[in-house]
């Protein structure tokens, strides 16, 4: 589905992404972690196109996607993108937030993105509140219509950026059971966040990124088992017990 | 009490009717115009093309920098010494509109600006255009922002537009000059003229106020209440008319 190879980026002089490599299969979840500025969050922006990359390659459902300019908004159609504060478009309502993609972008009709967005808003179950604002919803009710938004371009690959991490601890659940349940339903995905739990429940594999660099890439068995890096080791002892 | 009816006298005239016309003309098409230019030189700015800078520098340094009546007196006047003729009415309307353009350009900007980088990256993460991005996603929302400032704009213009009496152009200031000249009753013919300011700037704020609260009832918040219209006719709201 998605194959990252050797891509590196940097920002002036700061190398943020440093030769990652990373593949993920269809129907799976990848989640990454590691230490903040280890360059989780620019992988995902470069898979997304929303930052060029140096070099490598980013092949995306059989297709090289490392150099596209002027059709990067066709590429992003397919990839869904969650991000740690939500950015739900602020003048919309949350019914409106998901259906403005479907209708400029796929050129729906406005009866029929309205249906798309009711059953959106079921699935991440707030249905209730396909009339608020932004402004009118807590952050895990925002969240989950900032996936529902992602979702309603029906990609092929969602990207979520730290998506709890905004939240207070009492709406991580609701957010992660969304997460979780489309991860169940086959929703390839890949997932930065610091929740080890769950990381260990929901994730085929579980990446650890510490420098711009890929430095474990394990499946979740492996990883819990403890066969891993001393870095890695080290990080998860950090998080762990504190 | 013959004052008073003199003044009334003036004011139903059909001289100081279409005078008021001519006023009220101008300052919406200059305020329209300036809307116009100023979103493009916001836009330009903000994309950043290297070429176009120095040109907008310019201009905007040209007309920020200069009396607004001597740019009138100067397109009316020196212009056609380079073959460029234009009636008092153009003359007047490419310079005021030219002036505000150069001061709305600042304020289409920072409603840009206060649309953040996470709503565009929002918008162009679920595949929206750049320019879909610009169109649904920051302009509906700088739109709010800029209301309230382009209000004060109008009500501005609407004053400054008694500058082109100088260039002969028939509003409210010279028809008022020139009927009180005939007889020297000159209490009563600025009476009416300011009869008929006082009477758009009130509309002006009356209609400002509903416009505020009805951009903000998207939002719906308390605490951004908008200005009431008494405070607003006072003067003692937060926003003040731009000093020129």
């Amino acid at each position: 589905m998605l194959s990252v190879s050797r891509v590196c980026k940097s920002f002036g002089d700061l190398q943020v992404l440093n030769e990652v490599t990373l593949s993920v299969e269809s129907r799976d979840t990848v989640v990454v972690i590691g230490p903040s500025g280890s360059g989780k969050s620019t992988l995902l922006r470069c898979i997304n196109l929303l930052e060029p990359v140096n070099a490598g390659s980013i092949v995306f459902d059989g297709e090289d996607i490392t150099h596209t300019k002027r059709k990067a908004h066709m590429v992003r159609r397919d990839l869904g993108m969650v991000f740690q504060n939500f950015e739900l478009f602020r003048h919309l309502t949350a019914l409106e937030n998901i259906m403005l993609a479907p209708m400029k972008v796929l050129e729906q009709s406005r009866a029929e993105a309205q249906s798309l967005a009711e059953g959106l808003l079921e699935k991440v179950h707030i249905p209730e509140k396909a009339g608020s604002f932004p402004d009118e919803l807590s952050g895990g009710q925002q969240q989950r219509v900032a996936i529902a938004r992602a979702l309603a371009m029906k990609p092929k690959l969602m990207l979520y950026d730290e998506p709890t991490s905004a939240l207070d601890p009492e709406m991580i659940k609701e957010v992660l059971d969304v997460i979780r349940e489309l991860s169940d339903d086959g929703m390839t995905s890949i997932v930065v966040t610091h929740e080890m739990g769950f990381a260990r429940n929901v994730a085929d594999r579980i990446v650890f990124m510490d420098n711009g660099e890929v430095v474990e890439d394990a499946t979740t068995e492996e990883f819990f088992e403890g066969q891993v890096q001393p870095r890695t080791q080290k990080f998860l002892g950090q998080i762990l017990h504190h | 009490m013959e004052a008073l009816e003199l003044t009334l006298e003036y004011f139903v005239s059909m001289p100081f009717i279409r005078a008021a016309g001519m006023t009220l003309l101008i300052t919406v098409m200059a305020v329209f115009l300036g809307i116009v230019i100023g979103l493009i030189i916001a836009i330009m700015q903000e994309s950043k093309i290297k070429s176009l800078g120095a040109l907008v520098t310019f201009y905007l340094w040209l007309f920020r920098g200069t009396p607004v009546l001597f740019q009138i007196i100067f397109v009316f006047n020196v212009l056609p010494s380079f073959g460029i003729l234009f009636s008092g009415f153009t003359s007047a309307m490419i310079a005021l509109a030219l002036n505000e353009g150069a001061y709305m350009s600042e304020i289409m900007r920072s409603g840009l600006q206060a649309v953040g980088k996470g709503q565009r990256m929002a918008g162009r993460a679920v595949g929206l255009t750049d320019w879909q991005v610009m169109r649904y996603i920051v302009l509906p929302q700088a739109l709010r922002i800029v209301i309230p400032p382009i209000g004060n704009q109008f009500i501005g213009m609407l004053k400054l537009s008694a500058l082109v009496s100088v260039i002969a152009v028939e509003e409210l200031l010279l028809v008022a000059n020139q009927a009180a000249s005939a007889n020297f009753r000159y209490l009563e013919a600025l009476a009416a003229a300011g009869l008929y300011y006082l009477l758009f700037t009130t509309v002006f704020m009356y209609f400002q106020s509903h416009i505020e609260r009805w951009a903000a009832g998207g939002r719906r918040r308390a605490a951004e209440k908008p200005v009431g219209f008494l405070k607003r006719l006072l003067g003692v709201g937060p926003q003040q008319a731009s000093m020129r």
